[in-house]
């Protein structure tokens, strides 16, 4: 039997999404980014919902999404994605936009566009992959950086008493009324991947029914910023990432859990 | 019958906005300027046309806003004063990057920092040099009267689109605080969004359909790409230089001194070339109506006639420099101007014109020339 006989349309049970392109992922091997990418473009190609979909790429490890989506895509200034997504949302109200962010971009430079593109109740989809350290800049300390975490720019560990507490923007949104789902997942296991999967495209429905803004925390590792191995920096981020963004709904339908 | 009103600049600013069929305006508040999104909020655009009116939570999200929209072939605008722009140019700086079109009006106050509320022309090296980050140049359109500040909206628009580039509205707390008569022009409905589909195809991110994907970005990782970028921008600069050039001549043909000033200086210096001639100086006027691209041809071409050259500025010192890059040193040019929000008077300007170019100018500049200095 030949290779191909295999891959018959007829035989197949599953392929890779007409949405991500053939380029090479620019994140490191074990980076969970690629899953979050695979996983939004899976929800939006079985939605048929592409031809009315704008996405906004931020400012991060994850600024060259419009390389792999392979859908209409704008790239916004760093942190500024909420405010390109609310105008074009709002000039565009029966269009699906999503924006996909990193924590630095969304709870650093870009806290206040975020917070308040939520307050507005924009509808919209965020996407927000928290991997609790600035990659693509080469491993400085994040908002959500945990306590006592080393990075290039706290490398005797994050203290808190001068640095600050690791920021929950999920739990932070959640309270603002004008928020309409948050919740917080992960995509390190087939298991969370497809939780993951299932949150993204309820996300979408959301934005299909008018109900305002969905936020989806990815929490992620980031093997080569954590200096760790990619099945290390899994274990160390379900011990340590977990227990302080425990993942799940933290607000479902307008309502706190 | 023409529909006749009086209004404040930043009100016919406003309702221009709306006549011309623009789809969104984001702002947030700041003196003097602040009328544009209180006159909008309260016309309810949204009802008139279908335009989109909403504040945002500050400049920097403002400017975001308008890229957003900008980048689905939208049109949209801001409109902020000096502090909110500088906020502004990480935005404006990428809406050039990007291509996108887009028009930011400022309605100047002094500076710097927080400076004054009171009208002002600090910010034409700001407007014209760049301002923000990168290689790239606005079309800067500069009003002196309530009706340019209507009738500059659909201008700049128009080049907007026409190059996929930032324009800006450089106009001051005078111009955007006085009231004066305005003639508004009709509705014009705004393009449909199947048009802008067809239209702005090309690079709109309207959605994946019946086409490949587009993406907008400012960001090229290949230096030889964003070379190629950077060339493409100024080619349409140099074009915007041959085809979009606007100035105005008043009492230029026998003119032997000129006054060179835009916005509201213009206004004050017209009234001192009245007063000059009334006196017997033949004094002319050349008002640069956009800053970019500026009158240098023009200005050079007097350099025959005239004997020398005031620029009449509300700042310390701003576009004297490129009247005298302009002339190439053939002529003694001086600047004259009036900061802290404090606007000149025309007397004032024809005594600066005799004191500094008729009296002085001249042998200062013979002097500096036997020296060698120029």
């Amino acid at each position: 039997m030949e290779v191909l006989d295999i891959i018959r349309p007829e035989n197949q049970v599953f392929c890779k999404t007409g949405l991500m392109t053939d380029a090479t992922l620019s994140y490191c091997p074990g980076c969970g980014h690629g899953t979050a990418h695979h996983l939004t473009m899976e929800v939006i190609d079985e939605m048929g919902i592409v031809e009315d979909t704008i996405g906004i790429a931020p400012v991060g490890c994850s600024v060259l999404a419009y390389d792999f989506m392979n859908i209409d895509m704008t790239q916004a200034a760093h942190g500024r994605a909420p405010a390109l997504a609310t105008a074009i949302s709002r000039t565009w109200p029966n269009k699906y936009v999503f924006t996909y962010q990193g924590d630095g971009d969304l709870a650093a430079i870009g806290t206040a566009e975020t917070i308040h593109a939520c307050n507005r109740g924009e509808n919209i989809v965020i996407i927000f992959v928290n991997n609790g350290i600035y990659g693509m800049t080469g491993g400085q300390m994040a908002p959500t950086t945990l306590a006592g975490m080393r990075t290039s720019t706290s490398p005797y560990g994050r203290e808190i008493e001068s640095m600050g507490s690791p920021l929950k923007m999920a739990e932070l949104i959640a309270n603002l009324p004008g928020t309409y789902h948050v919740t917080r997942q992960s995509v390190h296991t087939h298991k969370h991947a497809r939780k993951a999967k299932k949150a993204i495209k309820m996300a979408f429905e959301n934005t299909r029914l008018g109900k305002g803004l969905s936020f989806v925390e990815i929490v992620s590792n980031c093997n080569s910023g954590w200096k760790m191995t990619p099945i290390e920096s899994n274990i160390w981020m379900e011990e340590n990432m977990f227990p302080y963004f425990p993942l799940g709904d933290i607000k479902v339908k307008g309502k706190l859990k | 019958m023409p529909d006749l009103r009086l209004m404040k600049g930043n009100e016919a600013l406003a309702e221009a906005a709306i006549r011309a069929g623009i789809d969104a305006y984001f702002g947030y508040p700041i003196t003097p300027q602040s009328e544009v999104i209180e006159y909008l909020m309260t016309e309810r655009p949204e009802k008139r046309t279908g335009m989109v009116v909403l504040q945002a939570e500050s400049e920097i999200a403002a400017i975001n806003m308008v890229y957003g929209a900008a980048s689905t072939g939208k049109r949209a605008m801001t409109s902020s004063s000096s502090p909110g722009i500088s906020l502004k140019l990480e935005g404006i700086s990428y809406l050039a990057g990007a291509e996108l079109p887009a028009v930011i009006v400022n309605v100047v106050r002094g500076g710097p920092g927080l400076g004054t509320i009171q009208p002002s022309q600090a910010d034409y090296f700001q407007s014209v040099k760049g301002g923000g980050h990168g290689d790239f140049k606005l079309y800067v359109l500069a009003p002196a009267s309530v009706q340019e500040m209507a009738d500059f909206v659909e201008d700049a628009f128009d080049i907007a689109f026409k190059y996929r580039a930032p324009v800006l509205i450089l106009s001051d707390g005078m111009i955007g605080q006085m009231m004066e008569k305005v003639v508004l022009k009709d509705q014009k409905e705004r393009m449909p969004d199947e048009e802008i589909i067809e239209k702005y195809g090309s690079w709109a991110t309207t959605g994946k359909k019946g086409r490949e994907r587009n993406i907008v970005t400012s960001l090229d990782l290949q230096p030889e790409k964003m070379e190629a970028r950077v060339h493409r921008l100024f080619q349409k600069y140099e074009q915007m230089e041959k085809d979009d050039l606007r100035y105005e001549k008043i009492h230029c043909d026998d003119a032997e001194y000129l006054l060179v000033a835009y916005g509201s200086s213009a206004r004050i210096a017209q009234k001192a070339v009245q007063l000059g001639r009334e006196k017997g100086i033949k004094v002319g006027l050349l008002r640069p109506i956009t800053l970019f691209p500026f009158p240098k041809q023009q200005l050079f071409e007097l350099t025959d006639q005239v004997k020398g050259i005031l620029s009449i500025e509300l700042n310390a010192g701003q576009m004297v420099e490129d009247v005298k890059l302009s002339v190439q040193h053939k002529l003694p040019v001086e600047h004259f101007g009036r900061t802290g929000g404090i606007i000149h008077t025309p007397e004032e300007i024809l005594e600066a014109l005799e004191q500094k170019i008729i009296k002085d100018g001249g042998i200062r500049y013979h002097k500096a020339r036997e020296s060698s200095l120029l």
